[in-house]
């Protein structure tokens, strides 16, 4: 995968308990120089597939099986592997092509199935990597990286120590001054007035939304009055909003299908004022969240005298023990934001294997976001510490249940992933592991689209080492110093790299209501 | 290699290959499955027809089995059977199995076992025929090849 997608050598799986058309489909399938493997059972195919995580990139199957109904197949190998999966059949009634539709299917193809329909199948494939390179994309956008980064820095360089005052009198001063330089045409440090959507404006900005409420008449203007930013844009706050809304919802796709890591339990310290105040780990407890701020990561479940307490006079939250330190990690990208989210679930006090697994850049996650999903105003509220907290946790589940949260074909995932809540366990090991095996994947696609990333960026899951992961944001923050423009998310439909073998017209679009979405998504201003 | 005798076979073949598909015994996937077989697998129609075949035979067994008494018939499966028979029939292009199919899912579908018995009987007889048509089909590429010559690809429209 490092030189970039290829459809040549796509691992395909078919099953069909029709020995002909096993026979068939293998020979075909070998024709488009596929790597191919049958199955004339749907429960060995399952076997087949949890067996070899990674072994497979695309299965075909027929939906009336002996064994399983070919639906359920398809529910399984969507909600564990997260894999693309065709369905086939001879009967091509509305009806049941609707229903593999509804079940997560990629296509649905009528037998007999001709050549050329077999040889277009890795779209699939790099259509899903390709939302995979946006997730984790979510954790590199200009302001956030740069909260995160700065915030760490804080914290790393404090490392043990308090974290000086002084020292967070300097991030906030540079933040200022930023947002100086970009309201101030007179500037001579930015060339063009772009906002740089500082954790300190995102907050406003999520407040705002916050009391407007969960619902869609949240516009920019109202946002914008709210907000009482007197040099900000209804244009500003508009392109934000969208981009906020688009985060949430790929959040909530990438949370379901990658990440099921409910219980990781955020704690932030909420800001005395609104000076970043360093994540810190809640004493006792494993997990912490980026906090840059606060209220970002918020985590309604965790203990509430700890929100109310201010974090920067409490020199335990501040001094971030060792312990601490370690789960802090994180800048994973795609799961890391997913684990963000997750945090903020109420079911997140469900006992999670994974809840070491740190959770971060919540904030900044969302500012990078795919315009891919269209999103709607609900989101999590990211309100500050003082909002709500206590509200939070009901917004936030309505927000959550609420259909419109989610793309209609994410809204049967979520009700699967909630219904597995009951056994969080096992489903989220497995996610575990699927979301490594994403990882792995992302990385090297994140290569291939030459990332301004260290090659450390991926460095792991959970344990990463604390040290590492700090060279990574410095690193980071090195590359986008100036330069935070740069990591604005890119329509990473354009990267050559990661489609080099493609001719140009096939790249990115192969799926017109995939690009009409994209368009419309950036009119989408309430 | 006798050119007018590889000539003469090969004249043969197609005109038996296109009055198959003008009879309606085999449409187009039939011309896909031909396109499939290549010097690597020479014997890959021959093979799929002959899992074919014997997946009609398995399937037509059980479901006289299914209709044979009039007071306890499974509808159900002998409609999962009739589907099964329709896909594998469309797999290699049986036009005539796969329209019996079709008729023989009606009488399933309302529960018409006289209607399914004859349908049974009637697909049971397409198979057959097809068998013998292709094994005809078969032995004059073999003879073709025999004489040295090659078997031409047809393009039916």
């Amino acid at each position: 995968m490092d030189k970039g997608f290829s459809p040549v050598g796509l691992r395909v799986l078919v099953v069909d308990d029709d020995p002909t058309w096993l026979k068939i489909l293998e020979k075909m399938l070998k024709k488009c120089s596929y790597e191919v493997t049958t199955c004339g059972l749907a429960r060995e195919a399952l076997r087949l597939l949890r067996e070899r995580k990674d072994g497979y990139d695309i299965v075909i199957s027929d939906v009336n099986m002996p064994d399983m109904d070919g639906f359920k197949l398809l529910e399984h190998v969507g909600l564990e592997l997260d894999l693309p999966v065709i369905m086939m059949s001879v009967d091509g009634e509305t009806k049941r092509v609707m229903k593999g539709v509804q079940h997560g299917a990629c296509d649905y193809l009528l037998k007999p199935i001709r050549m050329k329909e077999l040889k277009i199948i890795w779209q699939h494939v790099l259509r899903k990597k390709l939302q995979e390179v946006r997730d984790i994309e979510g954790c590199c956008y200009e302001g956030g990286a740069d909260w995160f980064t700065r915030n760490d820095e804080t914290h790393y360089l404090g490392g043990g120590e308090d974290v000086s005052f002084g020292k967070k009198r300097k991030e906030f001063d540079f933040e200022k001054k930023l947002l100086q330089d970009e309201s101030d045409p007179s500037s001579s440090s930015s060339k063009k007035a772009r906002v740089v959507w500082s954790f300190e404006l995102h907050q406003k900005f999520v407040n705002a939304v916050n009391q407007i409420g969960c619902d869609h008449k949240a516009g920019p203007k109202k946002i914008l009055d709210l907000m009482n930013v007197p040099w900000l844009t209804r244009e500003n706050v508009a392109s934000h909003l969208q981009k906020y809304r688009l985060y949430l919802s790929r959040l909530e796709k990438g949370k379901e299908l990658k990440c099921y890591s409910g219980g990781v339990k955020n704690i932030d310290s909420p800001p005395k004022d609104s000076e970043f105040s360093s994540g810190h780990q809640s004493p006792g407890k494993n997990s912490y969240g980026f906090s840059g701020g606060s209220s970002l990561i918020h985590k309604a479940e965790t203990d509430p005298k700890q929100l109310a307490s201010s974090s920067v006079s409490d020199p335990s939250d501040v001094h971030m023990p060792p312990k601490a330190k370690k789960s802090r990690i994180e800048f994973d990208p795609p799961i890391s934001s997913s684990c963000a989210f997750e945090s903020l679930l109420p079911w997140s006090d469900v006992p999670d294997p994974l809840e070491s697994k740190p959770t971060i850049l919540y904030e900044s996650s969302f500012l990078q976001q795919q315009p891919l999903l269209p999103s709607q105003s609900p989101y999590v509220a990211n309100s500050a510490p003082t909002l709500m907290q206590d509200e939070m946790k009901p917004s936030y589940e309505t927000c959550v249940n609420a259909d419109a949260f989610l793309m209609p074909q994410d809204k049967n995932s979520t009700v699967m992933i909630l219904q597995d809540l009951a056994l969080p366990t096992p489903y989220a090991m497995k996610l575990q592991e699927a979301s490594s095996n994403v990882t792995n994947d992302t990385e090297s696609i994140l290569r291939s689209l030459n990332w301004e990333l260290p090659e450390s960026h991926h460095s792991g899951f959970i344990d990463t080492d604390l040290d590492f992961s700090w060279i990574q944001n410095e690193h980071f923050l090195a590359n986008t110093s100036g330069n935070f423009q740069n990591f604005q998310f890119q329509d990473y439909s354009c990267s050559p790299s990661l489609l080099s073998e493609l001719p140009p017209h096939l790249w990115f679009g192969n799926d017109p209501d995939e690009c009409t979405l994209m368009v419309d998504h950036g009119l989408f201003i309430s | 290699m006798n050119t007018v005798v590889v000539a003469q076979l090969q004249r043969q073949f197609q005109e038996y290959l296109v009055s198959l598909y003008q009879q309606g015994f085999l449409d187009n996937q039939f011309t896909e499955l031909r396109k499939l077989q290549d010097e690597g697998t020479p014997d890959f129609v021959a093979e799929v027809v002959s899992l074919f075949f014997d997946d009609c035979s398995k399937l037509i067994n059980s479901m006289s089995r299914s209709l044979g008494r009039p007071e306890s018939v499974d509808f159900k499966q002998v409609d999962s059977g009739v589907h099964q028979l329709k896909g594998s029939s469309s797999s290699v292009g049986a036009r005539r199995v796969k329209n019996v199919c079709i008729s023989f899912k009606e009488c399933c579908d309302v529960q018409n076992r006289e209607g399914c018995l004859r349908c049974l009987q009637q697909v049971d007889y397409e198979y057959k025929m097809l068998k013998t048509k292709l094994e005809d089909l078969f032995n004059l590429e073999q003879q073709i090849l025999q004489a040295g010559g090659t078997i031409p690809q047809i393009n039916i429209n």
